[in-house]
């Protein structure tokens, strides 16, 4: 038997981002491959008015992200009205662009919280994979933020290039004195899925990792907390993606496009609605693209008959997709779904020797690549 | 000379950590904990005994306002559990 969501609770996260503008160019960026398409910025006013509609709804956090969001030069605007009307308000930067004095004015403007992303403990790997020169400039607004008292949090992407490197990257962010240290492994959507075979890991490599993340863990208690996520590619089980579609999340794509999940516009068939054309309390309850996955009566098998559905809600959406071609598909990372063997070949072929002769080289988020993939 | 502040005052007062906000959500009728990118929903007691934690109050006193909110005695031994609780969990000092 299945069962409707009679009224779905209100969104409490809410992601804008801003911008696909960029000045990194990374492999693994989960931005859509077409991204430049959707170049079409939304203004302030429209901003500030979806801030105040989303937290009416009763969303209290929200992300500022990208893109960069700060070649946005209305950031401090929107962060103020956000702080004002009670949001907690995160921003998510490279930290390219974050001068001492901007810093200064978004903590006027009420900002909570820095999360900076790093590519790696070393400069070699962090501007080969950003394709860019950013290495000294993340340590320079890193001890900036802390100087500035933000809480902070600092994300690196784990790949099979810097996985070897945990240890260092742990100790970087000790000596920087972040309070967080999200360590995640590359999900393979837009970039990262176009790089998949050169950014895959071994499974050796992943315990290897994980253990010394446990030993830190172990000797630094509350000091600073280690998230570290796990590739799903290795796991039996689905991740609960977005804890359920059209559950918490609410993204606002650059263009004014509502996504119930990061990678939505990945989806064909979906028609996403847009900001501009209807109010979010509306998109929110009563669009047809968020209420697509609602519930489990969209559900195929296995998952239908699952005792596990209410868990994982049959896992990701956009990986039942890419891997599938059906966004109703049970994740194939799960062990039971048919489609599991191409997730294993996938995993073993990151262990094959011979592996790195065939690889294609990597490709790296840019305009140019976007018009010309997308 | 006046000494300085010692950990035994710090436990005696206890300070929701800075890196935490403490906020009463109208929309879900109770106070949540936010914190860089996550939430916490408080249940009615947790909320009224976290927003005492600002560093002013000491606990005995934290406990007596309980008491008298809650119309309740004995509260001590739940308000000890869950400080303690939220000490391992880094919201207070």
């Amino acid at each position: 038997m299945t069962t409707e969501i009679a009224h779905p609770s209100p969104p409490l996260w809410l992601l804008a981002e801003l911008t696909y503008r960029c000045p990194l160019h990374c492999a693994f960026c989960y931005n859509p491959v077409d991204f430049a398409k959707h170049s079409a910025e939304l203004d302030t006013d429209t901003w500030c008015d979806l801030i105040t509609q989303a937290r009416a709804m009763g969303a209290a956090q929200i992300g500022f992200s990208g893109g960069e969001p700060l070649v946005r030069d209305d950031l401090e605007i929107l962060v103020a009205h956000a702080r004002g009307l009670g949001f907690y308000t995160n921003l998510i930067t490279s930290g390219v662009g974050l001068d001492e004095a901007r810093i200064a004015r978004l903590k006027e403007a009420g900002l909570d919280h820095i999360q900076l992303s790093f590519q790696d403990s070393t400069r070699e790997l962090n501007d080969f994979i950003s394709s860019t020169r950013t290495f000294e400039l993340k340590q320079r607004v890193a001890r900036l933020i802390k100087a500035y008292g933000y809480p902070m949090v600092l994300n690196c992407v784990l790949h099979r290039y810097n996985l070897p490197h945990v240890a260092k990257i742990i100790d970087m962010a000790l000596d920087i004195g972040v309070d967080y240290l999200e360590l995640a492994n590359t999900q393979y959507y837009g970039w990262a899925m176009l790089n998949r075979e050169q950014l895959m890991p071994t499974i050796e490599q992943l315990r290897e990792a994980e253990a010394v993340v446990n030993a830190y863990r172990d000797k630094l208690g509350n000091r600073c907390r280690i998230l570290f996520v796990v590739p799903d590619y290795f796991e039996a089980r689905p991740k609960a993606c977005m804890n359920g579609w059209g559950s918490v999340f609410l993204g606002i794509a650059p263009d004014g496009t509502a996504l119930p999940c990061h990678a939505a516009r990945s989806l064909p068939g979906l028609e996403l609605p847009n900001v501009r054309d209807a109010s979010l309390a509306h998109i929110w309850y009563e669009n047809s693209a968020f209420n697509a996955f609602r519930g489990d009566s969209w559900m195929r098998e296995p998952c239908r008959t699952c005792d596990e559905r209410a868990i994982d809600h049959g896992g990701c959406r956009c990986q039942a997709y890419l891997l599938t071609g059906d966004a109703a598909a049970a994740d194939p990372v799960c062990s039971k779904s048919p489609n599991h063997g191409q997730i294993e070949q996938v995993v073993a072929l990151a262990r094959h020797p011979t592996r790195d002769a065939k690889g294609q080289p990597m490709i790296f988020r840019s305009k140019e690549n976007s018009l010309r993939l997308g | 000379m006046i000494p300085s502040p010692t950990i035994n005052d710090t436990a005696l007062r206890p300070r929701l950590r800075s890196l935490f906000r403490l906020q009463w959500e109208p929309t879900q009728s109770a106070y949540v904990l936010l914190y860089p990118e996550g939430m916490v929903k408080l249940n009615p007691s947790a909320g009224e005994i976290l927003v005492r934690c600002d560093g002013t109050r000491e606990l005995d006193g934290i406990i007596d306002e309980l008491e008298a909110l809650f119309s309740a005695s004995n509260l001590a031994v739940e308000v000890y559990r869950f400080i303690d609780n939220a000490r391992q969990l880094g919201w207070i000092d």
